[in-house]
This record gives C-alpha cells, structure tokens and sequence, in this order.
C-alpha cells in the first residue's frame, strides 16, 4: 500500500490506464481536426469522436445527436443554463434552483439576474433532499427552466429526479440536471428520468480534465439552446471550438467502462463506504450529514464534534481528503452546502469529506479508519471544547467572544 | 498551502498542553475565539509572587496554525514576568511560525488569548483589567 491514500474522489478522479491508452493515439498520429471534411486527418479524428459520442449516448439512453461536448460540466452548466434563459426568454424568466447546488449553478443564476432572470432558491431539507411541494408552489406560468443537480458533491445525496423533472414538466417548464457527480456512478436514464439538459464530466469518472458534455434533448420536447461562444458553428452551432479530440476520446472510453463496470463497482464501494462509516460514526459525537438512503455509493461526510476540520486532516496526514472548514476556503466561511442542512457553524468546521473510488482497496479504508480515529482522538486532547463538553458544560451558554 | 516546519513541530508535538486549576487564585485563565468561527484557544498562566510566570498551558479548538500559535505561546510565556508578557506581539508569533496572511488571525487570537489571561489573573488578585485595544480579526 502506498502513502498518502487518496480519497478526494468528489474532486477529482484518477485517469484509468484503460483511458489513456484509448486517447495516446489521437495526441500523435491521430492528430486531425474533426472538422477537416477533405482529408483522411480530418476523417480519421472525426471517426474517434463519432465513436466517443456513441459511447457516452450508450451511458445516458440518449442518441448522438444529443451530446454536445464542451470543456466540462462549468461549462455544459453555464450553455444549459445561459442558453435556456436566452432561447426562452419570450416565455418568460422565472428560474427555479436550490441552495446546494454547485457554484457553477449558482453563480450562473446570479449572473443572470442581474440581466432579468427571477432565481428562486429553494432550500433542502435537513436530510439535502429539496421539498417536492416547496417546488411546485414555487412555479409559475413564467417558469422556464428547473435546474436541481443529480447527486451532491459534498454529502452525495441524490435528489428525487424523476419527481423533480414531472413537476418542471406539468408546469410547461424545462428540467435540466448537473449530474457531474451521478453519471458513470449510479444509473442515469435521460428518458426514464425525464430530463431536458444534462451536465457532466469525464474527469469525475476516470476520464481526463478539460472535457465534458452537455446533454440536450431533441424529441419531446426539443430543445434549443443559445450558443454561448461565437465562431465556427461546431456541435450543432451550440458550442463553436475545434474538437478537443483526445479528451473526447477519453470521455467516450471512461463511459464505456463505467456502464459495464457499474453495477459491480457500487456494490463495492458502498460495501467500503458503510464499513468506513459504522468505523468512524462509532466515536462519540460524530455524524454522518446528508441522507443515508438517498445517497451515491462513494461519499461519506462525517462531522466530528469538538475538533477543526483543517486541524484534523493535517493529522490524517497520509490521507487526501476534503473538509468543510472555513480554513481550507478562501472565504474563511464554512461549507454553505453543510449549512444549508441547517447544520450549526461549529459542526459544519468539524466535517471531513471521504470519497471512494474505483482505485480504492480495502486495504486502504482500513488504514483510513485507524488513521482517522488516531486523528480524531489526538485532536480531542487538545480541543478545550471537548474538555467543556466532557465537563457537563453547555457550550451553547457561553458567551463567545464573536471575532 | 504547505505548512512552514515550525508549525508542523508544534503541531506534531504540542508543547504544554494541559488545564491549570482555573479556581486557584494565582492562575489567569483566557478563553477566546468562537466555536462557529472555526477556533477557540484557552490559554492558562500561573504566576508566583513575583509576578513571573511559572507555568502556561493550553487546549485550542483549530487549525493547524492556531494549534502551533498557541503552543508557541505557552513555551514564551514561561520565566517572564507580566510586563513581558503583555509585550508579546502577535507579528512575533507571525514571524517566528512563517505563518501565511490568510492565517495571521491565529496569530492574533493567541496574543488575545495572553492579555485575556493575564487580565483573569489582574482582576482574580484585586487590580483592574487592563484596557485591551479591540483587536480585528
């Protein structure tokens, strides 16, 4: 086993070898650009990418026609989202979203309002998931578009899509979901989810950086989006740019090896992710946040009461993991995401991030645990919250001095 | 962001670790910060009729550098007087830690967590609090 041990895998996941092997080709030989008409070059990359789009429809239910590839899913987020608005705005400019909805989301909602859009933000519930009813009281004849995202990044619970989508479509709106987080983890049907447009991206799924897709449907309803870069007129007018043919050869490989190796591979990593959470959940006055029904296979998001979380992870030293501190963002705020739990401001510090992957042994959760638990402890001894709380204290009395 | 190697040692091997008697009459107890904030530092002194601290202890709820701020702390706080002690400024603690901007605050928190201390013990042995500037963090 070697050290650290990476378990970020919300953040980023390793390339398969299996994926680098399908892309070497098109950085050398390979070379042509997809869009050269009049030569074997142009042919050849064209076919690597015709190939690719067939394997990520295969994942998806969808058809070719229906991927338009793009940088990643920050991208495929601002055309769903931007294009929708523009390409609709005759039938209205109502916006519906929720709190925990990954930047990209969000920050293009804001955007948008300062440009006409009306953006309700709807809040989850304790557990993350939305309230159903709090969503279809918040649509209106002006509703354009419902952008709710598939599976968290931070807590990994998945929303009740299907219903979500149903209730978009009832009220003559479009659905559209980042599903960053989901797609190549769990199953995910555009059809038998209902869903309009689609993000997501191939280095969340062993694939590499700098590629991703945005589905758009085409029969029932079909969709338009406005383009959001102007140039060449390449995916079907609706994202201009030469063909990043390596990456989109990897995206279509990494797909391709998730819809044959899913089924086997959740199994696997919600056997090790339950295995590490009864572990760590056995210390006193620790959490797990989020859903634990609704949930992708491979995230685990913990609270440890009484200790920082920036604090802990320089003790878990040989694991790569992520927290929902203050300290380790530049804002010096806490996760919004744990807060928008309702989560106090105290536990959301304390919070650690596991995430699982493909390349993730047994071995290695088991080290993870000890290493934690070590952590966790050796924090304690030195967290005078800890000592308060051992005392019968109630820290919630104490008057902190606000700083 | 890697961590400068004096705050990993401090880190590693806190030094003075430990809760004094906050009830006995010679030790001055400072509890700063906030739990919602993400730090909260206690810092302890005890200090012989000399006016010389003889003894520090600490417990911090933090980040690496607000652990290794106050540890460094308690390790200068031991052997000076009370007038040295109020001398110590938190760009030393900066300095001596190579602490980055972003965690300059720490730093700030442990000289608060000093003057509160030594306030605890002013106002425990009959003198007036000292008026402390509102620091900014």
């Amino acid at each position: 086993m070697e050290l650290p041990i990476y378990l970020d895998n919300n953040a980023t996941t390793p390339l398969d070898p299996r994926v680098l092997e399908a892309m070497l080709p098109y950085f050398t030989n390979k070379f042509g650009n997809a869009a050269s008409r009049n030569h074997a070059f142009g042919w050849v990359a064209e076919e690597g990418v015709d190939y690719a789009r067939e394997q990520v429809a295969k994942l998806i239910g969808c058809t070719e026609k229906e991927i338009i590839f793009t940088s990643g899913a920050t991208e495929a987020d601002n055309l769903a989202i931007k294009g929708v608005f523009e390409m609709y705005a005759d039938k209205g400019n109502h916006i519906i979203t929720a709190t925990t909805e990954h930047k990209a989301v969000l920050d293009t909602c804001k955007h948008l309002e300062k440009q006409g859009a009306k953006v309700t933000y709807l809040n989850v519930k304790e557990d993350g998931l939305i309230d159903l009813a709090e969503l279809e009281a918040a649509m209106t004849p002006e509703t354009i578009l419902v952008t709710i995202m598939y599976g968290n990044n931070e807590i990994g619970v998945i929303q009740p899509i299907k219903e979500i989508s149903a209730i978009a479509h009832k009220h003559g709106a479009l659905f559209f979901t980042d599903a960053t987080q989901a797609v190549g983890k769990i199953p995910v049907d555009v059809n038998a989810d209902g869903i309009d447009l689609m993000a997501f991206s191939a280095h969340k799924m062993y694939g590499p950086k700098g590629v991703g897709a945005l589905y758009v449907r085409r029969k029932n309803p079909r969709v338009k989006v406005t383009s959001q870069m102007d140039g060449g007129g390449h995916e079907r007018g609706m994202r201009s740019g030469t063909l990043n043919v390596p990456g989109i050869v990897g995206l279509g490989k990494a797909c391709e090896l998730c819809r044959l190796e899913m089924d086997e591979e959740a199994k696997r990593l919600s056997g090790l992710r339950d295995k590490l959470e009864s572990a760590l959940t056995v210390l006193e006055e620790s959490y797990v946040n989020g859903n634990v029904q609704h949930r992708l296979p491979h995230v685990a998001n913990i609270s440890f009461k009484y200790v920082e979380g920036e604090g802990l992870m320089m003790a878990m030293k040989d694991l790569a993991v992520s927290s929902g501190s203050a300290c380790t963002s530049a804002s010096l705020e806490p996760s919004y995401v744990l807060k928008s739990l309702g989560l106090s401001d105290d536990l959301a510090h304390s919070s650690i991030r596991f995430g699982l992957g493909r390349f993730t042994t047994e071995e290695e959760v088991d080290y993870a645990i000890e290493n934690t638990k070590k952590a966790v402890n050796h924090l304690r001894d030195l967290s005078p919250l800890w000592e308060m709380f051992k005392e019968g204290i109630d820290l919630s009395k104490i008057e902190w001095a606000e700083h | 962001m890697a961590y400068s190697e004096k705050v990993i040692d401090h880190y590693t091997n806190p030094r003075n670790v430990g809760t004094l008697n906050k009830d006995n009459k010679n030790v001055g107890t400072g509890l700063v910060g906030a739990p919602e904030c993400g730090d909260v530092m206690r810092l302890q002194i005890e200090v012989n009729d000399d006016n010389v601290i003889t003894d520090a202890k600490f417990k911090t709820f933090g980040c690496g550098s607000a652990i290794a701020s106050s540890s460094l702390a308690t390790e200068w706080l031991k052997g000076k007087s009370i007038d040295e002690a109020l001398a110590i400024d938190n760009m030393d603690l900066v300095e001596e830690l190579a602490l980055p901007p972003v965690k300059i605050h720490c730093s700030v928190l442990a000289e608060d967590a000093i003057k509160s201390a030594i306030n605890d013990y002013r106002v425990k042995n009959g003198l007036e609090a000292l008026e402390l500037p509102k620091s900014h963090h």
